[in-house]
């Protein structure tokens, strides 16, 4: 499969740099896209608290997003410096507004649809313990800004952990609708937590080691899932492709969206 | 006691600036006209997240998107305290919003229009913002205590807000023709509605006197108005930008700025329902509560499976 992280808006990246800034760039599109996806549900929550709650989780995520895109937006200054400054530089805008379906590089879980309640909280929380064992991990990288950026987040997802958990076990085991709208929402998703522990060519190169991950997600999700009455669903054939930029039809939707004012006034301040 | 004393010692608080307090004795009609102030208000800050919202998945830039994220967020919590306070006087929150979705409750006729541009965010927190703040900063001296304190904490995000919808329109101001004309377009859209949100003319307000007796309104729609006027008729210099009315002068024997009639069919229109998006304003409010019903159905059967003294199981919701 064909890698992204070459891309020749980054050509004088050299190779190591290339893969660091295409994992810098995963981890910001993750956090940008499902920030994206929670954002639609603001004010039109099931009851207020919990608007306020899942805008606050998207806020989180793209602050998280933001912080990512700047430290590529760095890196990749550094090996191209454009001469009058200004325009024409990577920023945390041009990587968010400025690539294309193929060169985004979010998993497919992030981008999939909000669907109902329990398919956004399902998503949150299979997201989210993800990402809180791989954000403990980074918090020693060897690259102090991805530990640091890590580190400070560690904080956030904890709670959306705790939070997501907390209504994936209270729909689960709520009433007779609620659990039937679980089992949907496992349907629906199941297929996308596969892709998360198989490395990407630049998660192989710097190391990250996923399959550890795997370990500890899985459970915490069968505890969860436990307590919730929900049963892991086994020989579900994964989906793959977001990390290396073959997302499904969704992304390019939320894209148009994303996207829409910078591609139609090109160049323009906001 | 005979009624007329309560009555007397309920004026005599008025009078003397002491604050209404749930507990205490009030007549029926200052119960009703705060219970009705405050729920439209609620629900003026709740409907008023939509057309906001319509621009959030879009929003031009990273920055701009997280604060208006933010904005929308504050509104949501200024409908909780405001609800909370609705509270106080006897009526429930689904009570409350069950007479917006009836029809039966107003909001603010504002947010009946739609945001077509980016720009429109701007004009929002700039005008809209802006013109509830000449309202919310009255009332943080509202003399029922609970609304005037939830006023407090209200008016200090609000002139955030205008600040931040200044700061965005001045931003496509100094930027291309095409920005600048998006600029003009929305304040020229947004501009006659803003004066609007005043309410009718003082002469044919009705609920004015009483409402000035009993302190819950301090200043007429008429002088609110005026002061939006002469707040905004200076900011928009700044701007470089217009507002689109040729009667707008500055009277130096009034120390006012005069300004042109607003056109009050439409306003009549609007609140009658026949605003451009009235329609899908309440839909979208009615859509997202009962599609929710369910999920509010869930969490309570769950806290009372945790409540009976039955625990089937550990607590992972601790651990987790
Ligand atoms: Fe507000
Ligand atoms: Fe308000
Ligand atoms: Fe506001």
């Amino acid at each position: 499969m064909e890698t992204t992280y070459s891309n020749n808006k980054f050509s004088k990246v050299p190779p190591q740099d290339g893969f660091r800034v295409a994992y810098i760039l995963h981890l910001a599109d993750n956090s940008l896209i499902l920030g994206q996806r929670n954002a639609e549900w603001c004010g039109h929550g099931p009851v207020l608290e919990q608007d306020i709650a899942i805008t606050n989780i998207s806020l989180d995520l793209i602050g998280q997003a933001r912080s990512f895109y700047q430290y590529a937006a760095q890196l990749i200054n550094q090996h191209s410096p454009s001469p009058g400054g200004g325009r024409g530089e990577a920023s945390e805008d041009s990587l968010a507004y400025l690539r294309t379906e193929r060169e985004f590089k979010n998993c497919l879980l992030a981008e999939q649809p909000n669907g109902d309640w329990a398919q956004t909280m399902l998503r949150q929380f299979l997201y989210s313990t993800y990402q809180y064992y791989l954000y403990r991990f980074l918090q020693t990288n060897s690259d102090t800004t991805i530990a640091g950026i890590a580190e400070k987040s560690l904080k956030e997802v904890s709670y959306h952990l705790r939070w997501s958990s907390e209504w994936v076990i209270r729909l689960g085991d709520g009433t007779e609708e609620s659990h039937k709208r679980m089992l949907r929402a496992v349907d629906e998703l199941w297929s996308y937590t596969g892709e998360l522990f198989i490395p990407a060519p630049y998660e192989k190169e710097l190391s990250i080691d996923t399959a550890f991950l795997k370990d500890d997600w899985a459970k915490k999700v069968n505890t969860v899932f436990d307590e919730a009455a929900l049963t892991v669903p086994s020989n579900v054939f994964m989906q793959e492709g977001g990390k290396t930029g073959t997302h499904t039809e969704h992304l390019g939707y939320i894209l148009s969206d994303l996207q829409y004012l910078q591609r139609a006034y090109p160049g323009c301040d906001w | 006691m005979p009624v007329q004393n309560f009555e007397q010692i309920f004026q005599g608080k008025i009078d003397n600036e002491v604050k209404i307090e749930p507990k205490d004795w009030m007549p029926d009609a200052y119960r009703r006209t705060n219970i009705r102030q405050i729920s439209q208000h609620a629900h003026s800050e709740v409907v008023g997240m939509l057309p906001e919202g319509n621009w959030i998945t879009r929003a031009p830039s990273l920055k701009r998107k997280a604060i208006l994220l933010a904005k929308v967020q504050d509104e949501a919590g200024h409908g909780l305290y405001l609800y909370s306070a609705c509270e106080t006087l006897g009526v429930s929150r689904e009570e409350t919003m069950n007479d917006l979705h009836s029809g039966k409750a107003k909001y603010s006729s504002i947010f009946n229009y739609p945001t077509l541009t980016w720009a429109d965010i701007g004009a929002i927190g700039w005008l809209v913002d802006g013109a509830a703040i000449m309202n919310q900063v009255m009332l943080t001296r509202t003399s029922y205590g609970p609304y005037a304190r939830a006023m407090v904490r209200i008016c200090k995000e609000e002139s955030f807000h205008q600040r931040q919808g200044f700061e965005s329109l001045l931003v496509l101001s100094r930027g291309t023709e095409e920005q600048k004309a998006m600029c003009q377009d929305a304040i020229n859209r947004w501009w006659w509605p803003a004066l609007m949100m005043f309410g009718p003319k003082d002469s044919e307000s009705t609920n004015s006197d009483q409402s000035m007796k009993w302190k819950i309104k301090r200043k007429s729609n008429d002088e609110l108005r005026q002061n939006f006027v002469d707040m905004i008729a200076e900011q928009i210099k700044t701007l470089g930008m217009k507002l689109p009315d040729d009667k707008l002068k500055w009277n130096d024997e009034r120390r006012h700025y005069d300004f042109g009639e607003i056109n009050w069919d439409e306003f009549w229109q609007v609140v009658k329902g026949n605003g451009p998006c009235n329609k899908q304003r309440l839909d979208a409010r009615k859509k997202a509560w009962e599609e929710g019903e369910w999920v509010r159905e869930a969490a309570a059967a769950y806290a009372r499976k945790k409540a009976s003294p039955n625990p089937s199981k550990g607590g992972a919701l601790e651990a987790a």
